[in-house]
């Protein structure tokens, strides 16, 4: 879509000019330097149109929404550099690996996809996702996993490398969301205050013990049993295969298992007039 | 001990010498007042005066009275807050219930007259000469550009026309109205009438069910706290997003939809899982600041290729500062919702104590955005119990371009403000998801009394126009001047810009 003329005037510090591409056979590459979101999505989505299956996104310094609006499961979409805010929001099927650190809301409002980052996230990462997965090398930020949902074989997944600070899977209401604590630069708890707060639905494994304390009142906590296992080795084996990460020691330790009580946490709160 | 201390607030009374004794009311009352044992007997602490068995009893032999028990006179204690006292004293619950704010809080439209001219200027008669209603929602240009089209002719320069705008022909939209809190069938009938009236309807945060996507093009899809139903196909089947951030009955509060309302029709358009509650959180959690805001509006012009994105807040004290606010992070269009706006549910407490007036929200946000010279980056958007065309002109000259209407949208379809909408038994098939309930409202007969309403009101705004001498809406628009006040204090008009009768 073209840009309106009263939308053209510089924005941010940015000058709207096309970014320089590269076009080799499927794979296409941009250099992001000093280009502004609006123009390199542009560019993303230009080149996916146009039939590129990955698309390698250069010197990327915080520009944001990459790989919103962009069509196809199919494509892969590499990021060198920090990758913005609400990086895959909105997303519906690509693949979107960023070799650095993202900044916030990471997967927000994601429907369907893969996010890997090769370093550290920050905070609402997966606001009200329902599907895909996201996973994080190293630490997280607040509110991770806010509102995470689930539907029908729509399920998110979403691993935490590192240590998360509060509010970690506050409102969950489905899917599976994971803390490992193992590759961390945090000098703190596994997981802040607050965890789970207001769940009503889905899973939170969080590797070594939780003290119940930091967990809301609709949170039942437990040792995670065989069937949990079950249930998070694959996940554990698939971050260990995108960070090359090692499986034994990872899954040596025993994981706290944290599940809401109630479906319906305020059925009670009221009296009908 | 007795079991409750609160006493039915209706009196059922049935004429036994007129009953056929045919059972209809039984039938029809979906909060179960009647049984039947040779006639019919009423349980009045049940009735809520919805009226549904008086329309259809065939022998118009019922009567619902006001059961009216002496009380001592105390006017510090009316009957309703003695009556909440000892409700909440027998269930420790949170008060909850349904519609607008009912409070005797001053009407601020019923103290507002219009002007009409009189011998030195002529006015117009609609019915013979044009009136145009023709409304333009959405972000205007700063500026007009001519260019030429290459032919000998002239257009106007890229992004310097309406382009992105969404054209109304007239000035009133339905108000969002989330498919969960209201039946499917509600949907379809503000779906069939807003593409009749070439207007918008909203879907609330309940997503928008397959049913609706022929009517897409007349349809807002809302982004509430929740994200329910929101996904890439959703956002960009709709002729406009709307951001939800707060609601008038309910400013601050989040929403929950209780797991008996989720049903599977609905569970697949909200895309979560039947029979668990849909929490909606007070605030959207990656929006703590207008730069979120920002951030959020303009993820979803990303996602959708620019299409509007307007943004929906509660009106309350700072609520001036709070739309230049969203106006400055990109909104296409303000949705300002006044203390008197309906609700499918809401604390009590909340629905009748918090937020302000809409007249007062509307004229000091137009005010403001006209200081600040961004009054043509947004539309206004007035809501808040519109109750009839003289309140819909009156926010037109208070500053609105296009008034919302939801209370009223349900009246005509037969709602009668019982406030029952979050028990999920709605007698008139409306607020709830009870197929037997449901099958009640037919879409096609909801479509055409919708559209009467808003036609009716239409031509009604064409004569206050033709009264004004003014010959389109645009004309009115902000002018506050053909307004006067009687009877509001010095401050209250000055806030409004409004003088008082006289002046």
């Amino acid at each position: 879509m073209a840009v309106a003329a009263h939308d053209s005037k510089p924005i941010e510090g940015y000058l709207p000019i096309d970014p320089p591409v590269t076009v080799d056979g499927e794979r296409v590459t941009i250099d992001a330097r000093g280009v502004y979101y609006r123009t390199l999505n542009e560019a993303v989505r230009r080149s996916v149109t146009g039939g590129a299956t990955e698309v390698v996104l250069e010197n990327v310094n915080g520009q944001r929404y990459i790989g919103t609006g962009v069509p196809g499961a199919g494509v892969r979409i590499v990021v060198r550099g920090t990758a913005g805010q609400d990086t895959a929001m909105f997303m519906d099927g690509p693949t979107v690996e960023v070799f650095g650190n993202a900044q916030d809301g990471v997967g927000n409002t994601m429907n369907a996809g893969r996010v890997v980052v090769h370093g550290d996230a920050g905070d609402v990462l997966g606001y009200g996702m329902r599907g895909g997965t996201v996973l994080i090398k190293g630490d997280v930020g607040y509110r991770v996993g806010i509102h995470m949902k689930a539907y029908e074989r729509q399920v998110p997944v979403m691993v935490c490398g590192g240590k998360a600070r509060d509010f970690f899977g506050e409102y969950m209401a489905g899917g599976m969301l994971v803390l490992l604590g193992v590759d961390s630069r945090i000098d703190g708890p596994v997981v802040g205050a607050h965890t789970g707060t207001g769940m009503h639905g889905g899973v939170i494994y969080v590797r070594g013990e939780v003290e119940p304390w930091r967990c809301g009142a609709e949170v039942g906590v437990s040792a995670a049993d065989d069937q949990d296992m079950a249930r998070l080795v694959p996940v554990l084996e698939e971050y260990c295969a995108a960070f090359g990460a090692d499986i034994e020691a990872i899954s040596a330790s025993s994981f706290t298992k944290l599940a809401p009580v109630s479906h319906r946490p305020y059925g009670r709160l009221y009296t009908y007039l | 001990m007795p079991t409750s201390l609160v006493q039915p607030e209706f009196k059922v009374h049935i004429d036994y010498d007129k009953c056929h004794k045919c059972g209809r009311c039984v039938q029809q009352c979906g909060w179960n007042v009647y049984s039947f044992a040779e006639r019919p007997v009423p349980e009045d602490a049940k009735c809520r005066a919805c009226h549904r068995c008086v329309t259809y009893c065939p022998a118009h032999c019922i009567t619902i009275k006001k059961h009216e028990l002496a009380m001592r006179e105390n006017a510090a204690w009316p009957s309703a807050l003695r009556q909440g006292v000892w409700r909440q004293a027998e269930t420790g619950g949170v008060m909850l219930t349904g519609m607008g704010n009912d409070q005797p809080y001053l009407s601020i439209f019923d103290h507002l007259v219009l002007d009409a001219c009189q011998v030195t200027n002529p006015s117009i008669d609609p019915l013979r000469e044009p009136m145009e209603l023709r409304t333009h929602f959405g972000r205007k240009p700063d500026n007009v550009q001519v260019e030429s089209d290459g032919e000998g002719g002239f257009r106007l320069a890229e992004g310097t026309s309406t382009e992105r705008t969404i054209a109304l022909s007239t000035p009133i939209i339905f108000s969002p109205m989330s498919y969960g809190s209201v039946s499917l069938n509600v949907h379809r009938s503000l779906a069939m009438a807003a593409e009749r009236c070439g207007i918008l309807m909203n879907t609330g945060e309940g997503g928008l069910h397959a049913d609706l996507y022929p009517y897409a093009d007349h349809v807002i899809v809302q982004v509430a706290s929740g994200r329910f139903g929101v996904d890439p196909e959703y956002l960009n089947r709709g002729a406009a997003v709307e951001i939800k951030i707060g609601q008038g009955a309910k400013p601050g509060i989040g929403g929950h939809l209780p797991g008996e309302k989720i049903d599977q029709a609905v569970s697949e358009t909200r895309m979560i899982p039947q029979g668990t509650d849909a929490i909606s959180p007070a605030p959207h959690h990656d929006i703590y600041s207008i730069e979120d805001l920002r951030q959020l509006i303009y993820a979803i012009k990303e996602a959708t290729g620019y299409k509007p994105v307007g943004v929906k807040i509660a009106a309350v004290h700072n609520v001036a500062a709070i739309a230049s606010g969203i106006v400055r992070a990109g909104a296409d269009y303000v949705y300002l919702d006044g203390f008197r706006g309906g609700t499918g549910a809401a604390p009590k407490i909340i629905r009748d104590h918090v937020g302000i007036p809409i007249e007062i929200a509307l004229a000091v946000v137009d005010q403001r955005l006209r200081e600040e010279g961004i009054r043509n980056h947004a539309s206004i958007v007035a809501a808040g119990a519109i109750r009839s065309s003289a309140d819909l002109a009156k926010a037109i000259a208070l500053g609105a371009d296009v008034v919302a209407i939801g209370s009223a949208a349900l009246m005509a379809l037969g709602c009668h403000l019982c406030q029952g909408c979050h028990t999920g038994s709605c007698s008139w098939g409306l607020t709830t998801q009870k197929p037997e309930l449901t099958r009640r409202l037919d879409p096609e007969w909801g479509a055409e009394r919708l559209s009467n309403l808003v036609g009716a009101w239409s031509h009604e705004l064409q004569e206050i126009l033709g009264a004004l001498g003014v010959n389109a809406v645009e004309s009115l628009r902000g002018s506050r001047d053909r307004l006067r006040a009687i009877g509001l204090d010095e401050q209250t008009c000055a806030i409004l810009g409004v003088k008082p009768a006289g002046l």
